[in-house]
């Protein structure tokens, strides 16, 4: 059982595992009854994505961890999701902007994953593909209905853009695990990824009559999700997931 | 000795929780049957989408099922590879999702249009005049459909 692997799969799973908790935020809190459903859903999905790595990274690990364990109990610093995912879901157009962003990111993460050579991850990559495809085309066209919509929602829709960009950086700077994990010919070559997903970006953010910010080669980015150093916003969430087993160790219902 | 065959035919009897008129074989989900004596039987399911709720049900189902008809040792194993998709959804079970009122996927995987050209006729009114509300429903497999004709609403299983 390699140790790198087991930490590269619970990167996966908590990307998908708090991107899908934001989202499940929404539930019942929704602008439209519509994009109630549709966040939700997706926040399921996102769920989903998440059991299937943790339930690889319990059958690796053996003994008694299950899929439960690692959202449940690993404590702050053993989370190794990108900052992105974690940022407060804010208006509709911040949490439209996350997605967008993490959404073009996980389509062409999961494509080239499928290439991999764990087969039980190009499986989960295949399944999950089909999966992102459609959040792709749901946020990137709400990017594009509150761009080209109202002066406020342009305006919003821009502030949002602008506020979360630095995030992105993440994204495509491999950690010490990803950098192994890639030699091995397991994981995604992350910063390959980065042409095609500026070109994501750019041909939306044209279409909604948006500007594209601008950041020099180089510049400096939000990191540290991928080393467990996280933002102030992951206690509340952690506060929020474990509560339950924490104070009433091992319960189920 | 029991045969894959005998096992097929319990396996009828396992309904789909959330559409109880769908079988287990009409979704395409049951991947294998593998019979290991006449006590043991290993059955290998694939799920529908990642977060569907449904399969842990399902997979309990199954093993309820086969113990109620005397296997004493039943195993389900899930896995994700080929993924799962309509295309696998047996004509039957397209029919029997029309009478119960929802519309089975349009197309093939192959020649799916873009979702807002789907000509999605209504299972109630047989109205082909009908629009897309929403591109995702009250499960993950469904979308919101109103038929102009009838002005009722449906559920419209998803090409996935």
């Amino acid at each position: 059982m390699n140790p790198s692997l087991v930490q590269y799969i619970l990167h996966l799973a908590d990307n998908s595992f708090i991107n899908g908790h934001r989202l499940s935020e929404w539930c019942g809190h929704g602008p439209a009854l519509e994009v109630d459903m549709a966040l939700s859903n997706i926040a399921l999905d996102n769920i989903g994505a998440a059991r299937s790595f943790y339930q690889y990274a319990a059958q690796l690990e053996g003994g008694d961890k299950t899929e439960d364990y690692y959202p449940h109990w690993r404590t702050l610093r053993e989370f190794r999701n990108v900052l992105l995912v974690e940022l407060p879901n804010g208006d509709f157009a911040d949490t439209i902007a996350r997605s967008f962003f993490f959404d073009a990111y996980q389509f062409l993460f999961y494509k080239a994953l499928t290439n991999s050579k764990d087969l039980q991850l190009a499986a989960i990559a295949e399944k999950s593909l089909k999966e992102v495809t459609y959040h792709l085309r749901f946020s990137s066209e709400w990017v594009i209905r509150l761009g080209d919509g109202t002066e406020e929602s342009k305006e919003r829709m821009q502030a949002s853009i602008h506020k979360l960009w630095d995030y992105t950086g993440e994204l495509f700077s491999a950690s010490d695990t990803e950098k192994e994990m890639i030699d091995a010919g397991i994981a995604t070559d992350i910063s390959l990824l980065k042409p095609e997903w500026d070109k994501i970006i750019s041909d939306t953010l044209e279409e909604a009559t948006l500007s594209y910010p601008l950041r020099a080669d180089g510049a400096w980015f939000q990191n540290g999700g991928k080393r467990g150093i996280h933002t102030e916003h992951f206690g509340f969430i952690l506060a929020e997931v474990q509560y339950m087993q924490k104070t009433y160790p091992g319960a189920e219902w | 000795m029991r045969t894959k065959e005998d096992i097929f035919q319990l396996l009828e009897n396992v309904s789909d929780p959330e559409v109880p008129v769908l079988t287990v074989l009409d979704l395409g989900i049951i991947r294998d049957v593998i019979i290991i004596n006449d006590n043991e039987v290993e059955i290998v399911i694939t799920p529908t989408y990642s977060g569907c709720p449904a399969m842990n049900t399902i997979a309990m189902n199954i093993k309820f099922e086969l113990m109620a008809n005397g296997i004493q040792h039943v195993r389900v194993r899930e896995i994700l590879s080929p993924a799962w998709t309509t295309d696998w959804m047996t004509e039957a079970g397209k029919l029997k999702l029309n009478s119960y009122g929802i519309a089975p996927p349009q197309y093939t995987t192959l020649n799916n249009p873009r979702e807002m050209d789907a000509v999605v006729p209504c299972p109630q009114c047989h109205s082909k005049d009908t629009v897309l509300v929403s591109q995702f429903g009250s499960t993950a497999c469904k979308a919101l459909y109103k038929c102009n004709s009838c002005l009722e609403p449906f559920d419209y299983f998803k090409c996935h």
